[in-house]
C-alpha cells in the first residue's frame, strides 16, 4: 500500500504561550518544534501499515524551510521519503494549504502512481481549522473519514473507526484510495532509534515552492485569552488535609457511600 | 444583502440540544447585526419529524427539514451536499457548532462550495467581510481574522456562547425541502456502530474524576488514584505525559488531544497544569489540586489545593473516606 | 505562598546543588538565620542541577579541581547518594593513550586510588556492549560514580533545617539587591524583602543576572550541552540497581555514555559552542521542559550519533531503542574554565558560588563556607577566586571567545602550557612592537602579551650547543623552545632584558598605610624609605596566600608589586585590609607603570651607560633590596635592586607612555655588552628553579606553611599580622613536609628518548610507593624545568622529613614510566650560586 502522510510543523509549547511583541506570531525563540500530535499518530500508522503489508510511505508538509526537521523526524521513525512544500513562513489558510497539497499530490501521483491512503491529523495543534484533509479529499474525489482512532485494512478497502458522540464507536468502511484524518490515541507513536535518525538524514527530500494564495480566511493578529486565574484555597498540607478534603467532598455531594 | 443567515440545529425529543442552541444564538446575532432573517436547517435523521415549537423564542423564521428517502445522520457527505446546496441557494452565512461533527460537516460544506470555513469562533462582527475571533491551540490562544467569502461558513466554539432564555418570538414555519443527492454523496456512511461500554463509569460522565500527572510517577503509582476513584464512584484520567509514557491508555487522556471533561469535582494529582491539560478540565465545576508545588500553574485554575505529595495525601483521603463510612 | 522572614544573617539565592550545599555547610559551621531562595520549585527548581548527568570522574590534572571533586564525592558518599560504578576513559588514538598515562599520574599525585590502564579486552569485560576494536585502551577509576544530586540537595537542606539554621522559600523570585556603603543590605523578592548581612549567589546560569542587581559582575555564560537518552535497551532489562556498568568517556570524540536503568545516556561536548545570554533564559512558565532544558538542535548532534554508534553498536544501533529525551541542557562556562567563587570585588558580603558543576559542588560549598566563616578554607580556591578577573575578562566579547574556544577542550588533551588563541592581543607592553621585531613568542598572562622567548636569539643555540638541553619528545617540546635555555645561559654569562609589564602594582598611601601593611604582611614593612621588603601573606590559619615585594617610597607611601596572574585577587586582599577610618588607601597603578628587568653580570655596566650617571648604582651605593630614582635617556624611572633570576640587576619601573623610550635606551646600551632579550621562560622557570625561588600557585598555596616552604625567618617581627598565631605554632612544630629541589638523574625513557617532566607529577619512593606526609598530603612536583646552568632537569616537591634529605633517591612518574631522581636540596638553599654572590656583586 502506498501511503502519504501530511503533517504540520508546530511549536512545542510550554506552560504558557508567549506572543511576539506585535502579536503576529507565537514567540518561538525558546521553543522547539514538533509534528502536531495527531499527525505523529498518522506517521506511526503509516509506518506500521507498510511494515505489516509492504508498500511505500511518504511524508509531506507545507511549511517554512525549518519544517525539514519534522520531515526528518517522520523519516527517522520509518517513513521512506518526504516532500517539503516550502513557504516563506507566512500563514496559509486552509483553502490555500489544501490547494497546494492537492497540486503536489497530483504531481506525485502522475509520476509515481496513486497513493492508496492519504493520512492527515484531524486538526492541527496550532490553528485548529479541522478541514485541510477534507478539502484535499474533496478535490481528489476520494472519500474522507475524520477523527479516526483505528484503521483496519481490508482488501482494497479500509475500515476507519471513530468515537461516536455517545461514548460508543462508529465505523466507516471505505474503498481505497481514501483520505483519513486521525486523532491521537490511534496508536502510541514510537521514539526514533539512533539508526533511524541517521538513516533519515540520507533519505529523499523533494522540495518545491508553491505560490502563496489568499484563501478567504486571513489572520489579523493573535492574542491571549483573558484568563480567570483563581487563587486556590489551600485546604491543608500533606496527609493532614484528608479530613478537610473529605468534608469538601461531602459538601459537594460526591462523597456518596 | 438580504439573504438570511442559517444555523444548523439538531432536534431531539427534548428539543434542540445545547450545542444547537449555541449555534442558533451565534447565528441570530449575525442576522440581527445584518438586519436579515434567521433560518435553521434541522440536521439528523430526516426520517424524524421535528416539532417546530422546539425552536420557538429563538427568532427563527423558517426551519428547513430535508426530505430525502435515504439520507440519515450516518451520511457525512450526504448531509454536506444537502447543506451546501441550501446555503449556496439561499443564505448569506451558515453557522454550526464547533464539535467534532459540526466541524466535520461544515468542513465538507466548505470544500464543496470552495468557500473558507472559520472554525471555533468566539465572536463575530459581520459586514462585507466578517471579523471573527476564533480559538487556536484549543482555546489557549485567540486569533482575530477576516473571513472574506460570498457566503460565510462558521462554527462556534462549544460552550463559549451564553444561550439566553427563549423570548416571545414565534415558532418557525416548517419547510420541507427536498435535495437531490448523488449516489456518490451517499457512498460514505457509517457501516457499523458499537454501543458505549456498560458497567464502568466513563470519564465523560463521571461526577468525580481523579486525574494523575507526571507526579504519579509510574503505572503502579495510579493504584492510589484508582482506589480513591472507586471509593467515590468516579473515574481515573491522566495528563498527556501519563498517556504518552504508557502509564494509562490514551482513552484516559484529559486535554487538548484527549477528552474534555466536566465533572462535579476534578481531583488533579501531581499535575502541573500545562495548557494542553487545562483546556480539557477547565469545565469541571470544582477543581482540587494535590501538588507539592504551591505555585504550579494548576493552582491558577484550581478552587482548592492540598500542598503535599500525592502518594501520601491520596491514600490519606481514601482512608478518611473509609473511616467515615465505617463509623 | 511561602512566608519569608524579614531578616536573615545570610540569604542564599538558588536551591540547586550549590545553594543546598552552601546552606548545609554554613549551618554546619554555626551560621544561623540562613534563608535559601529559589524562584522554582523544590526539589528541582529548573536549573542545571535538574538535568545534570550526575556522574563524577575524580581525576583532573588541576590540583584544585581534583581536590574539590574528591571532597565532593566523599560528601555524596557520606550522604548515601553516591553509586560507585567505576568509570573508564577510553582512547581511540595513541596520543590519547599517552594522555591516559598522564591522567594515571595525576590520579597518583592527587591520591585517587585504584586507577589503572585497561586493555580493550579488559574494558570489554566491564562494558560488554562496547566495540573494543574501536579503542586502544582505557583508564579505569573504580571510585567514579553517579550521584542523585536532587536527593543530595534535599538531604543537605534537611540537615540544615534540623539544626534550626535554615528557612527554605521556593517559588520566590529575587527582584533586587540593595547595596549600602559598598556592602549588601537587603534582598527584594516578589514575596517581600529580607534585611541581610550576607548574600550568596548560587544561581548557576542565572548568576550574572542576579549579580548585576547588586552592581557586581560574574563573568560566566550559559552554554548548551547536548544530551540524549535512548531506551528501553533490552540488554539492560536485567541490570540490577540503577547503574550496573561503568560510565564510559569517549575522550577523543568529546562524549560520554552511560547506562541507567534500561536507558542509555549519550552526552557531548563535541558540538559547536552554543552560548546564550543569562537575560535570555526563558521563564519557568514559558519553557517547554525547564528553563535550562532547551529545544534540541538535532543537526548539532548528528555527527556525535555516528561516533556513539561506532563505539556501542549493539546499544545505540538497537532499532527498538528510541530517543526518548533529547535536550540542549544549559550549563555554565567561564573564560578560563574554572568556577567563579568568593566575595565579589565590587560588593562586600556578596559572594559568588557560580559555574560550579555537580562533581565539585559540595567540595566547593565547604570551601566557600569555611572562607566565609574564618577566611581559611582547607582547599586553596585561588584558581577559582572571582577576584582573579581583570576588566577585559568581564566583557561579553572575551567570555564568548574563550568559552567558545574552551568548550571543545572539555575532554581535550590540554598541554599545561597551552595558550589561548582567541581574543588576543589585549594588553600590550610599550615595547610590544620591538619584541615582535625580535620574533618574540608571546604567551598570555593576565591579558598581557609576554615574550616567552625570542626567535631572534636562535643564533645562541650554536653558541651553547647541548647545554640548551634539547627536547626530542614532542610533548615537552610543545610550547617550548631550546632558545629559552640559551637565553638563560646568555643572561648568566652577560645580561638579559626582560619585559615584566604583567606585574600588578599598587601604591598604598596614607597615615594608616604602614600599620595596615604590617597587619597584612609576615615580614617587617617598617623599613627605611628606599628599602624593599619581600614578604609572604598568610590567611588566619597560616596558609600561604601570596608572596610579593613592597618598596617603601616614603614614610606613608608603599609600592606593592605582585604577579599579574593573581594581581586582582591580591589587590582585593590589600583593599580589604585597609583601615575602616580611611587613613590608608590602595591605588592600582598597574596601568601607569611598565617594568623592565635588567639582569646579568653586565647589568650594572648597561644601566650605567643608559642612565645619566647621576645616580650611584654601585653595589655599595645601591644595595640589594633597595630602590631609587634613576634617569634613563631623560626618563625618570624607579630602579629596584632585586632579583628573581639570581643575578645582579634591577627591575626598572617606567611611566608606561615612556616605556618604549627606556626599552630602546637599555637596548642600545646593552649591545656592546652582549645583552640579549630574555623571555619569561627563563625568568619564571629556569633561572627561578636553579635559585630555588618559590612561586605562588606552585609551591606557595594555602595548604602549605612557611616553615614547610623553607621561608621561615629566624625571628618574628613585633607587630601582629594575619596568621601570626598559626605561624607561631607552625614554627614551634616539626614540619610535616619540606620543600626540596630534586634533580632528574636520568631522563632516558624506555624508548631511549629523554623525557622532561613539566610539573604536577607524583613523586614516589624507589619502591614505587606513593609518598604521603603526616598531614595526608601526597608528594608531587610543584614546579619543573630545565636547569641549564646546573645541567640537570629540576623538580621541586614537598617531601616528608624522612625523604627530605639531600641525596635521597626517589622516583618520578611521567607518561607511565618512572625516572630516578635525587633530592639535591632540602630547603631553600639555591642549587645555583648557593652563596648568592652574583646577586650581591
Amino acid at each position: 500500500m502506498n501511503i502519504l502522510v501530511c503533517v504540520k510543523r508546530v511549536p512545542a509549547t510550554g506552560g504558557r504561550i508567549l506572543l511576539t511583541e506585535d502579536g503576529s506570531e507565537i514567540d518561538t525563540r525558546h521553543l522547539g518544534f514538533t509534528i502536531s500530535p495527531h499527525e505523529e499518530c498518522a506517521v506511526e500508522e503509516a509506518v506500521r501499515i507498510v511494515e505489516a503489508q509492504g508498500g511505500s510511505s511518504t511524508v509531506l508538509t507545507l511549511g517554512p524551510p525549518g519544517a525539514e526537521e519534522q520531515l526528518r523526524d517522520a523519516m527517522a521513525v520509518g517513513i521512506e521519503r518526504s516532500i517539503l512544500l516550502e513557504t516563506d513562513g507566512r500563514d496559509w489558510d486552509p483553502i490555500a494549504t489544501a490547494g497546494a497539497i492537492t497540486a503536489a499530490i497530483a504531481d506525485q501521483e502522475a509520476a509515481n502512481g496513486p497513493f492508496d491512503l492519504i493520512l492527515f491529523g484531524n486538526e492541527s495543534a496550532d490553528s485548529g481549522g479541522f478541514q485541510v484533509g477534507i478539502r484535499v479529499a474533496h478535490s481528489l474525489g476520494r472519500p474522507c473519514v475524520t477523527g479516526a482512532k483505528a484503521i483496519d485494512l481490508g482488501d482494497g478497502r479500509i475500515t476507519a473507526r471513530r468515537e461516536a458522540g455517545d461514548g460508543g464507536w462508529e465505523s466507516f468502511d471505505v474503498p481505497l484510495p481514501a483520505v483519513v484524518s486521525v486523532k491521537e490515541g490511534l496508536n502510541l507513536p514510537r521514539y526514533p532509534s539512533v539508526p533511524g535518525r541517521l538513516r533519515a538524514k540520507k533519505k529523499e527530500l523533494q522540495r518545491s515552492s508553491p505560490t502563496w494564495a489568499a484563501g478567504g480566511l486571513e489572520k489579523i493578529a493573535l492574542r491571549l485569552p483573558q484568563t480567570e486565574t483563581t487563587q486556590a484555597t489551600v485546604v491543608g498540607l500533606g496527609a493532614d488535609a484528608a479530613p478537610a478534603v473529605v468534608d469538601l467532598l461531602d459538601r459537594l455531594g460526591v462523597l456518596g457511600g | 444583502m438580504s439573504r438570511p443567515v442559517v444555523a444548523l440545529v439538531a432536534i431531539g425529543d427534548a428539543g434542540p440540544d445545547r450545542a444547537s442552541l449555541q449555534a442558533l444564538t451565534f447565528a441570530r446575532a449575525i442576522a440581527t447585526a445584518l438586519g436579515v432573517g434567521l433560518d435553521a436547517i434541522v440536521v439528523g435523521d430526516s426520517a424524524v419529524e421535528p416539532k417546530p415549537a422546539a425552536l420557538a423564542g429563538r427568532g427563527v423564521t423558517t426551519a428547513l427539514v430535508v426530505d430525502h428517502p435515504t439520507l440519515t445522520s450516518d451520511h457525512p457527505d450526504g448531509w454536506a451536499a444537502a447543506v451546501a446546496a441550501l446555503v449556496h441557494e439561499r443564505y448569506e452565512a451558515v453557522v454550526g457548532i464547533g464539535t467534532e461533527r459540526g466541524n466535520d460537516l461544515l468542513g465538507r460544506v466548505g470544500a464543496r462550495l470552495g468557500l473558507p470555513v472559520a472554525a471555533n469562533c468566539l465572536t463575530v462582527e459581520p459586514g462585507d467581510r466578517y471579523r471573527v475571533a476564533r480559538q487556536r491551540w484549543a482555546g489557549s490562544l485567540i486569533e482575530d481574522a477576516w473571513l472574506d467569502a460570498p457566503q460565510k461558513i462558521l462554527t462556534v466554539a462549544p460552550n463559549t456562547v451564553t444561550v439566553p432564555a427563549a423570548d416571545a418570538s414565534a415558532a418557525p414555519a416548517l419547510e420541507h425541502v427536498s435535495v437531490s443527492l448523488t449516489e456518490r454523496d451517499l457512498e460514505l456512511r457509517v457501516t457499523s456502530r458499537e454501543a458505549p461500554a456498560r458497567g464502568s463509569i466513563s470519564l465523560g460522565d463521571a461526577r468525580v474524576v481523579v486525574g494523575g500527572g507526571r507526579g504519579v510517577g509510574s503505572t503502579d503509582g495510579f493504584g492510589d488514584l484508582e482506589d480513591l476513584a472507586t471509593l467515590l464512584g468516579g473515574a481515573v484520567g491522566g495528563s498527556r505525559v501519563v498517556t504518552s509514557a504508557g502509564w494509562r491508555p490514551h482513552a484516559d487522556q484529559i486535554g487538548q488531544t484527549g477528552l474534555r471533561i466536566a465533572p462535579e469535582i476534578y481531583i488533579a494529582c501531581g499535575i502541573s497544569g500545562a495548557i494542553q491539560h487545562i483546556v480539557g478540565c477547565k469545565a469541571a465545576k470544582h477543581i482540587l489540586a494535590i501538588n507539592t508545588d504551591p505555585d504550579a500553574p494548576i493552582m491558577g485554575v484550581a478552587d482548592y489545593a492540598v500542598i503535599g505529595d500525592l502518594h501520601t495525601v491520596v491514600p490519606a483521603i481514601s482512608a478518611e473516606v473509609r473511616r467515615r463510612r465505617g463509623g | 505562598m511561602s512566608s519569608l522572614p524579614t531578616r536573615a544573617r545570610v540569604v542564599i539565592i538558588g536551591a540547586g546543588i550549590v545553594g543546598n550545599s552552601m546552606a548545609w555547610h554554613l549551618a554546619r559551621l554555626g551560621w544561623r538565620d540562613i534563608v535559601l531562595l529559589d524562584k522554582g520549585v523544590l526539589p528541582n527548581p529548573g536549573g542545571s542541577t535538574g538535568h545534570a548527568s550526575n556522574f563524577i570522574f575524580l581525576v583532573d590534572h588541576s590540583k584544585e579541581m581534583a581536590a574539590f571533586t574528591i571532597e565532593s564525592a566523599r560528601q555524596y558518599r557520606e550522604l548515601g547518594v553516591y553509586s560507585e560504578t567505576g568509570g573508564i576513559e577510553v582512547a581511540r588514538t595513541p596520543e590519547r593513550m599517552d594522555e591516559l598515562k598522564r591522567r594515571m599520574a595525576s590520579a597518583l599525585a592527587w591520591g585517587v586510588e585504584g586507577g589503572r590502564l585497561l586493555t580493550p579486552a579488559e574494558i570489554k569485560e566491564k562494558v560488554p556492549f562496547i566495540d573494543e576494536s574501536v579503542i586502544l585502551g582505557g583508564f579505569f577509576t573504580p571510585g567514579v560514580g553517579v550521584v542523585d544530586s536532587l536527593q543530595a540537595g534535599t538531604l543537605m537542606r534537611e540537615k540544615a533545617q534540623a539544626l534550626g539554621a535554615l528557612t527554605v522559600a521556593a517559588s520566590v523570585e529575587v527582584t533586587g539587591i540593595d547595596v549600602e556603603g559598598g556592602a549588601v543590605r537587603r534582598v527584594h523578592t516578589d514575596s517581600g524583602s529580607i534585611e541581610t548581612e550576607v548574600v550568596v549567589i548560587a544561581c548557576g546560569v542565572w548568576s550574572p543576572r542576579i549579580a548585576k542587581m547588586a552592581g557586581a559582575s560574574i563573568p560566566l555564560t550559559p552554554a548548551v550541552h547536548q544530551m540524549i537518552d535512548i531506551g528501553p535497551v533490552e540488554q539492560f532489562e536485567h541490570t540490577t540497581g540503577d547503574v550496573g556498568f561503568p560510565i564510559v568517556r569517549d575522550m577523543d570524540t568529546n562524549m560520554y555514555e552511560r547506562q541507567h536503568g534500561t536507558g542509555f545516556e549519550i552526552g557531548s561536548y563535541a558540538h559547536r559552542a552554543i552560548l546564550m545570554d543569562a537575560d535570555d533564559i526563558p521563564s519557568i512558565a514559558a519553557s517547554a521542559l525547564s528553563p535550562t532544558m532547551l529545544p534540541f538542535t538535532q543537526e548539532d548532534f548528528d555527527p556525535q550519533l555516528e561516533d556513539s554508534l561506532e563505539l556501542f553498536p549493539e546499544i545505540v544501533g538497537d532499532e527498538r531503542a528510541g530517543v526518548k529525551l533529547a535536550i540542549n541542557g544549559l550549563l555554565s562556562l567561564t573564560p578560563d574554565g574554572n568556577p567563579i567563587i568568593g566575595e565579589t570585588p565590587e560588593v562586600k558580603n556578596l559572594w559568588s558560588v557560580a559555574a560550579v558543576w555537580i562533581k565539585e559542588a559540595p567540595g566547593i560549598a565547604k570551601t566557600v563556607a569555611e572562607w566565609m566563616t574564618n577566611g581559611a578554607p582547607e582547599i586553596d580556591p585561588h584558581g577559582s577566586d572571582i577576584a582573579r578577573f581583570y576588566g577585559h575578562h568581564h566583557t561579553a566579547q572575551h567570555i564568548a571567545a574563550r568559552t567558545t574556544e574552551g568548550y571543545n577542550k572539555t575532554y581535550g588533551i590540554v598541554h599545561p602550557m597551552e595558550q589561548w588563541a582567541s581574543n588576543r592581543p589585549i594588553r600590550l607592553s610599550p615595547a610590544y612592537d620591538r619584541q615582535r621585531e625580535l620574533q618574540a613568542e608571546f604567551f598570555e598572562a593576565a591579558g598581557w602579551e609576554r615574550p616567552f622567548w625570542y626567535g631572534a636569539n636562535e643564533g645562541l643555540l650554536a653558541e651553547y650547543g647541548d647545554r640548551v638541553m634539547p627536547r626530542l619528545a614532542e610533548w615537552e617540546s610543545r610550547w617550548w623552545s631550546p632558545i629559552i635555555n640559551a637565553e638563560h645561559l646568555a643572561m648568566r654569562d652577560r645580561a638579559g632584558l626582560v619585559d615584566l609589564s604583567a606585574f600588578a602594582i599598587f601604591d598604598v598611601t596614607g597615615p594608616g598605610a604602614l600599620a595596615a601593611l604590617e597587619r597584612l604582611c609576615v615580614n617587617k614593612v617598617d623599613v627605611a624609605v628606599g628599602r624593599t621588603v619581600y614578604t609572604p601573606l598568610l590567611n588566619a590559619a597560616g596558609g600561604i596566600l601570596a608572596d610579593l615585594t613592597i618598596m617603601r617610597l616614603g614614610e606613608e607611601h608603599f609600592r606593592v608589586v605582585t604577579g599579574g596572574g593573581m594581581g586582582m585577587r591580591d589587590r582585593k586582599i590589600f583593599e580589604d585590609g585597609m583601615p575602616a577610618d580611611g587613613s590608608a588607601q590602595v591605588h592600582d597603578v598597574t596601568n601607569a607603570y611598565t617594568t623592565f628587568g635588567l639582569w646579568g653580570p653586565r647589568a650594572r655596566d648597561i644601566l650605567g651607560a643608559a642612565s645619566d650617571g647621576r645616580a650611584d648604582i654601585s653595589h655599595k651605593g645601591f644595595p640589594f633590596l633597595s630602590s631609587k630614582a634613576v634617569v634613563v635617556d631623560g626618563v625618570q624611572t624607579l630602579a629596584s635592586r632585586i632579583s628573581y633570576v639570581g643575578e645582579l640587576g634591577w627591575e626598572i619601573y617606567v611611566p608606561i607612555e615612556q616605556g618604549l623610550r627606556v626599552w630602546d635606551a637599555l637596548w642600545r646600551a646593552g649591545q656592546s655588552h652582549g645583552m640579549v632579550p630574555v623571555g619569561i621562560g627563563t625568568y619564571a622557570v629556569t633561572s627561578r628553579l636553579e635559585k630555588g625561588y618559590r612561586a605562588h600557585g606552585a609551591e606557595l598555596e594555602l595548604d602549605f606553611d612557611l616553615v614547610e616552604a623553607g621561608m621561615a625567618r629566624p625571628s618574628l617581627k613585633d607587630a601582629d599580622f594575619v596568621g601570626r598565631a598559626a605561624y607561631e605554632r607552625q614554627r614551634a612544630a616539626e614540619p610535616a613536609a619540606i620543600l626540596c629541589t630534586l634533580t632528574v638523574d636520568d631522563p632516558t625513557s624506555a624508548t631511549g628518548v629523554k623525557r622532561y617532566m613539566l610539573g604536577r607529577e607524583p613523586i614516589l619512593t624507589v619502591d614505587g610507593e606513593r609518598i604521603v606526609d603526616a598531614k595526608g598530603r601526597g608528594s608531587y612536583v610543584t614546579s619543573a624545568g630545565s636547569g641549564p646552568s646546573v645541567g640537570r632537569h629540576l623538580l621541586m616537591a614537598y617531601l616528608p622529613p624522612d625523604h627530605a634529605k639531600e641525596g635521597t633517591p626517589l622516583l618520578v612518574e611521567y607518561f607511565g614510566e618512572r625516572y630516578p631522581v635525587t633530592v639535591a636540596v632540602a630547603g631553600s638553599t639555591p642549587l645555583f650560586d648557593p652563596e648568592n654572590a652574583r646577586i650581591r656583586s
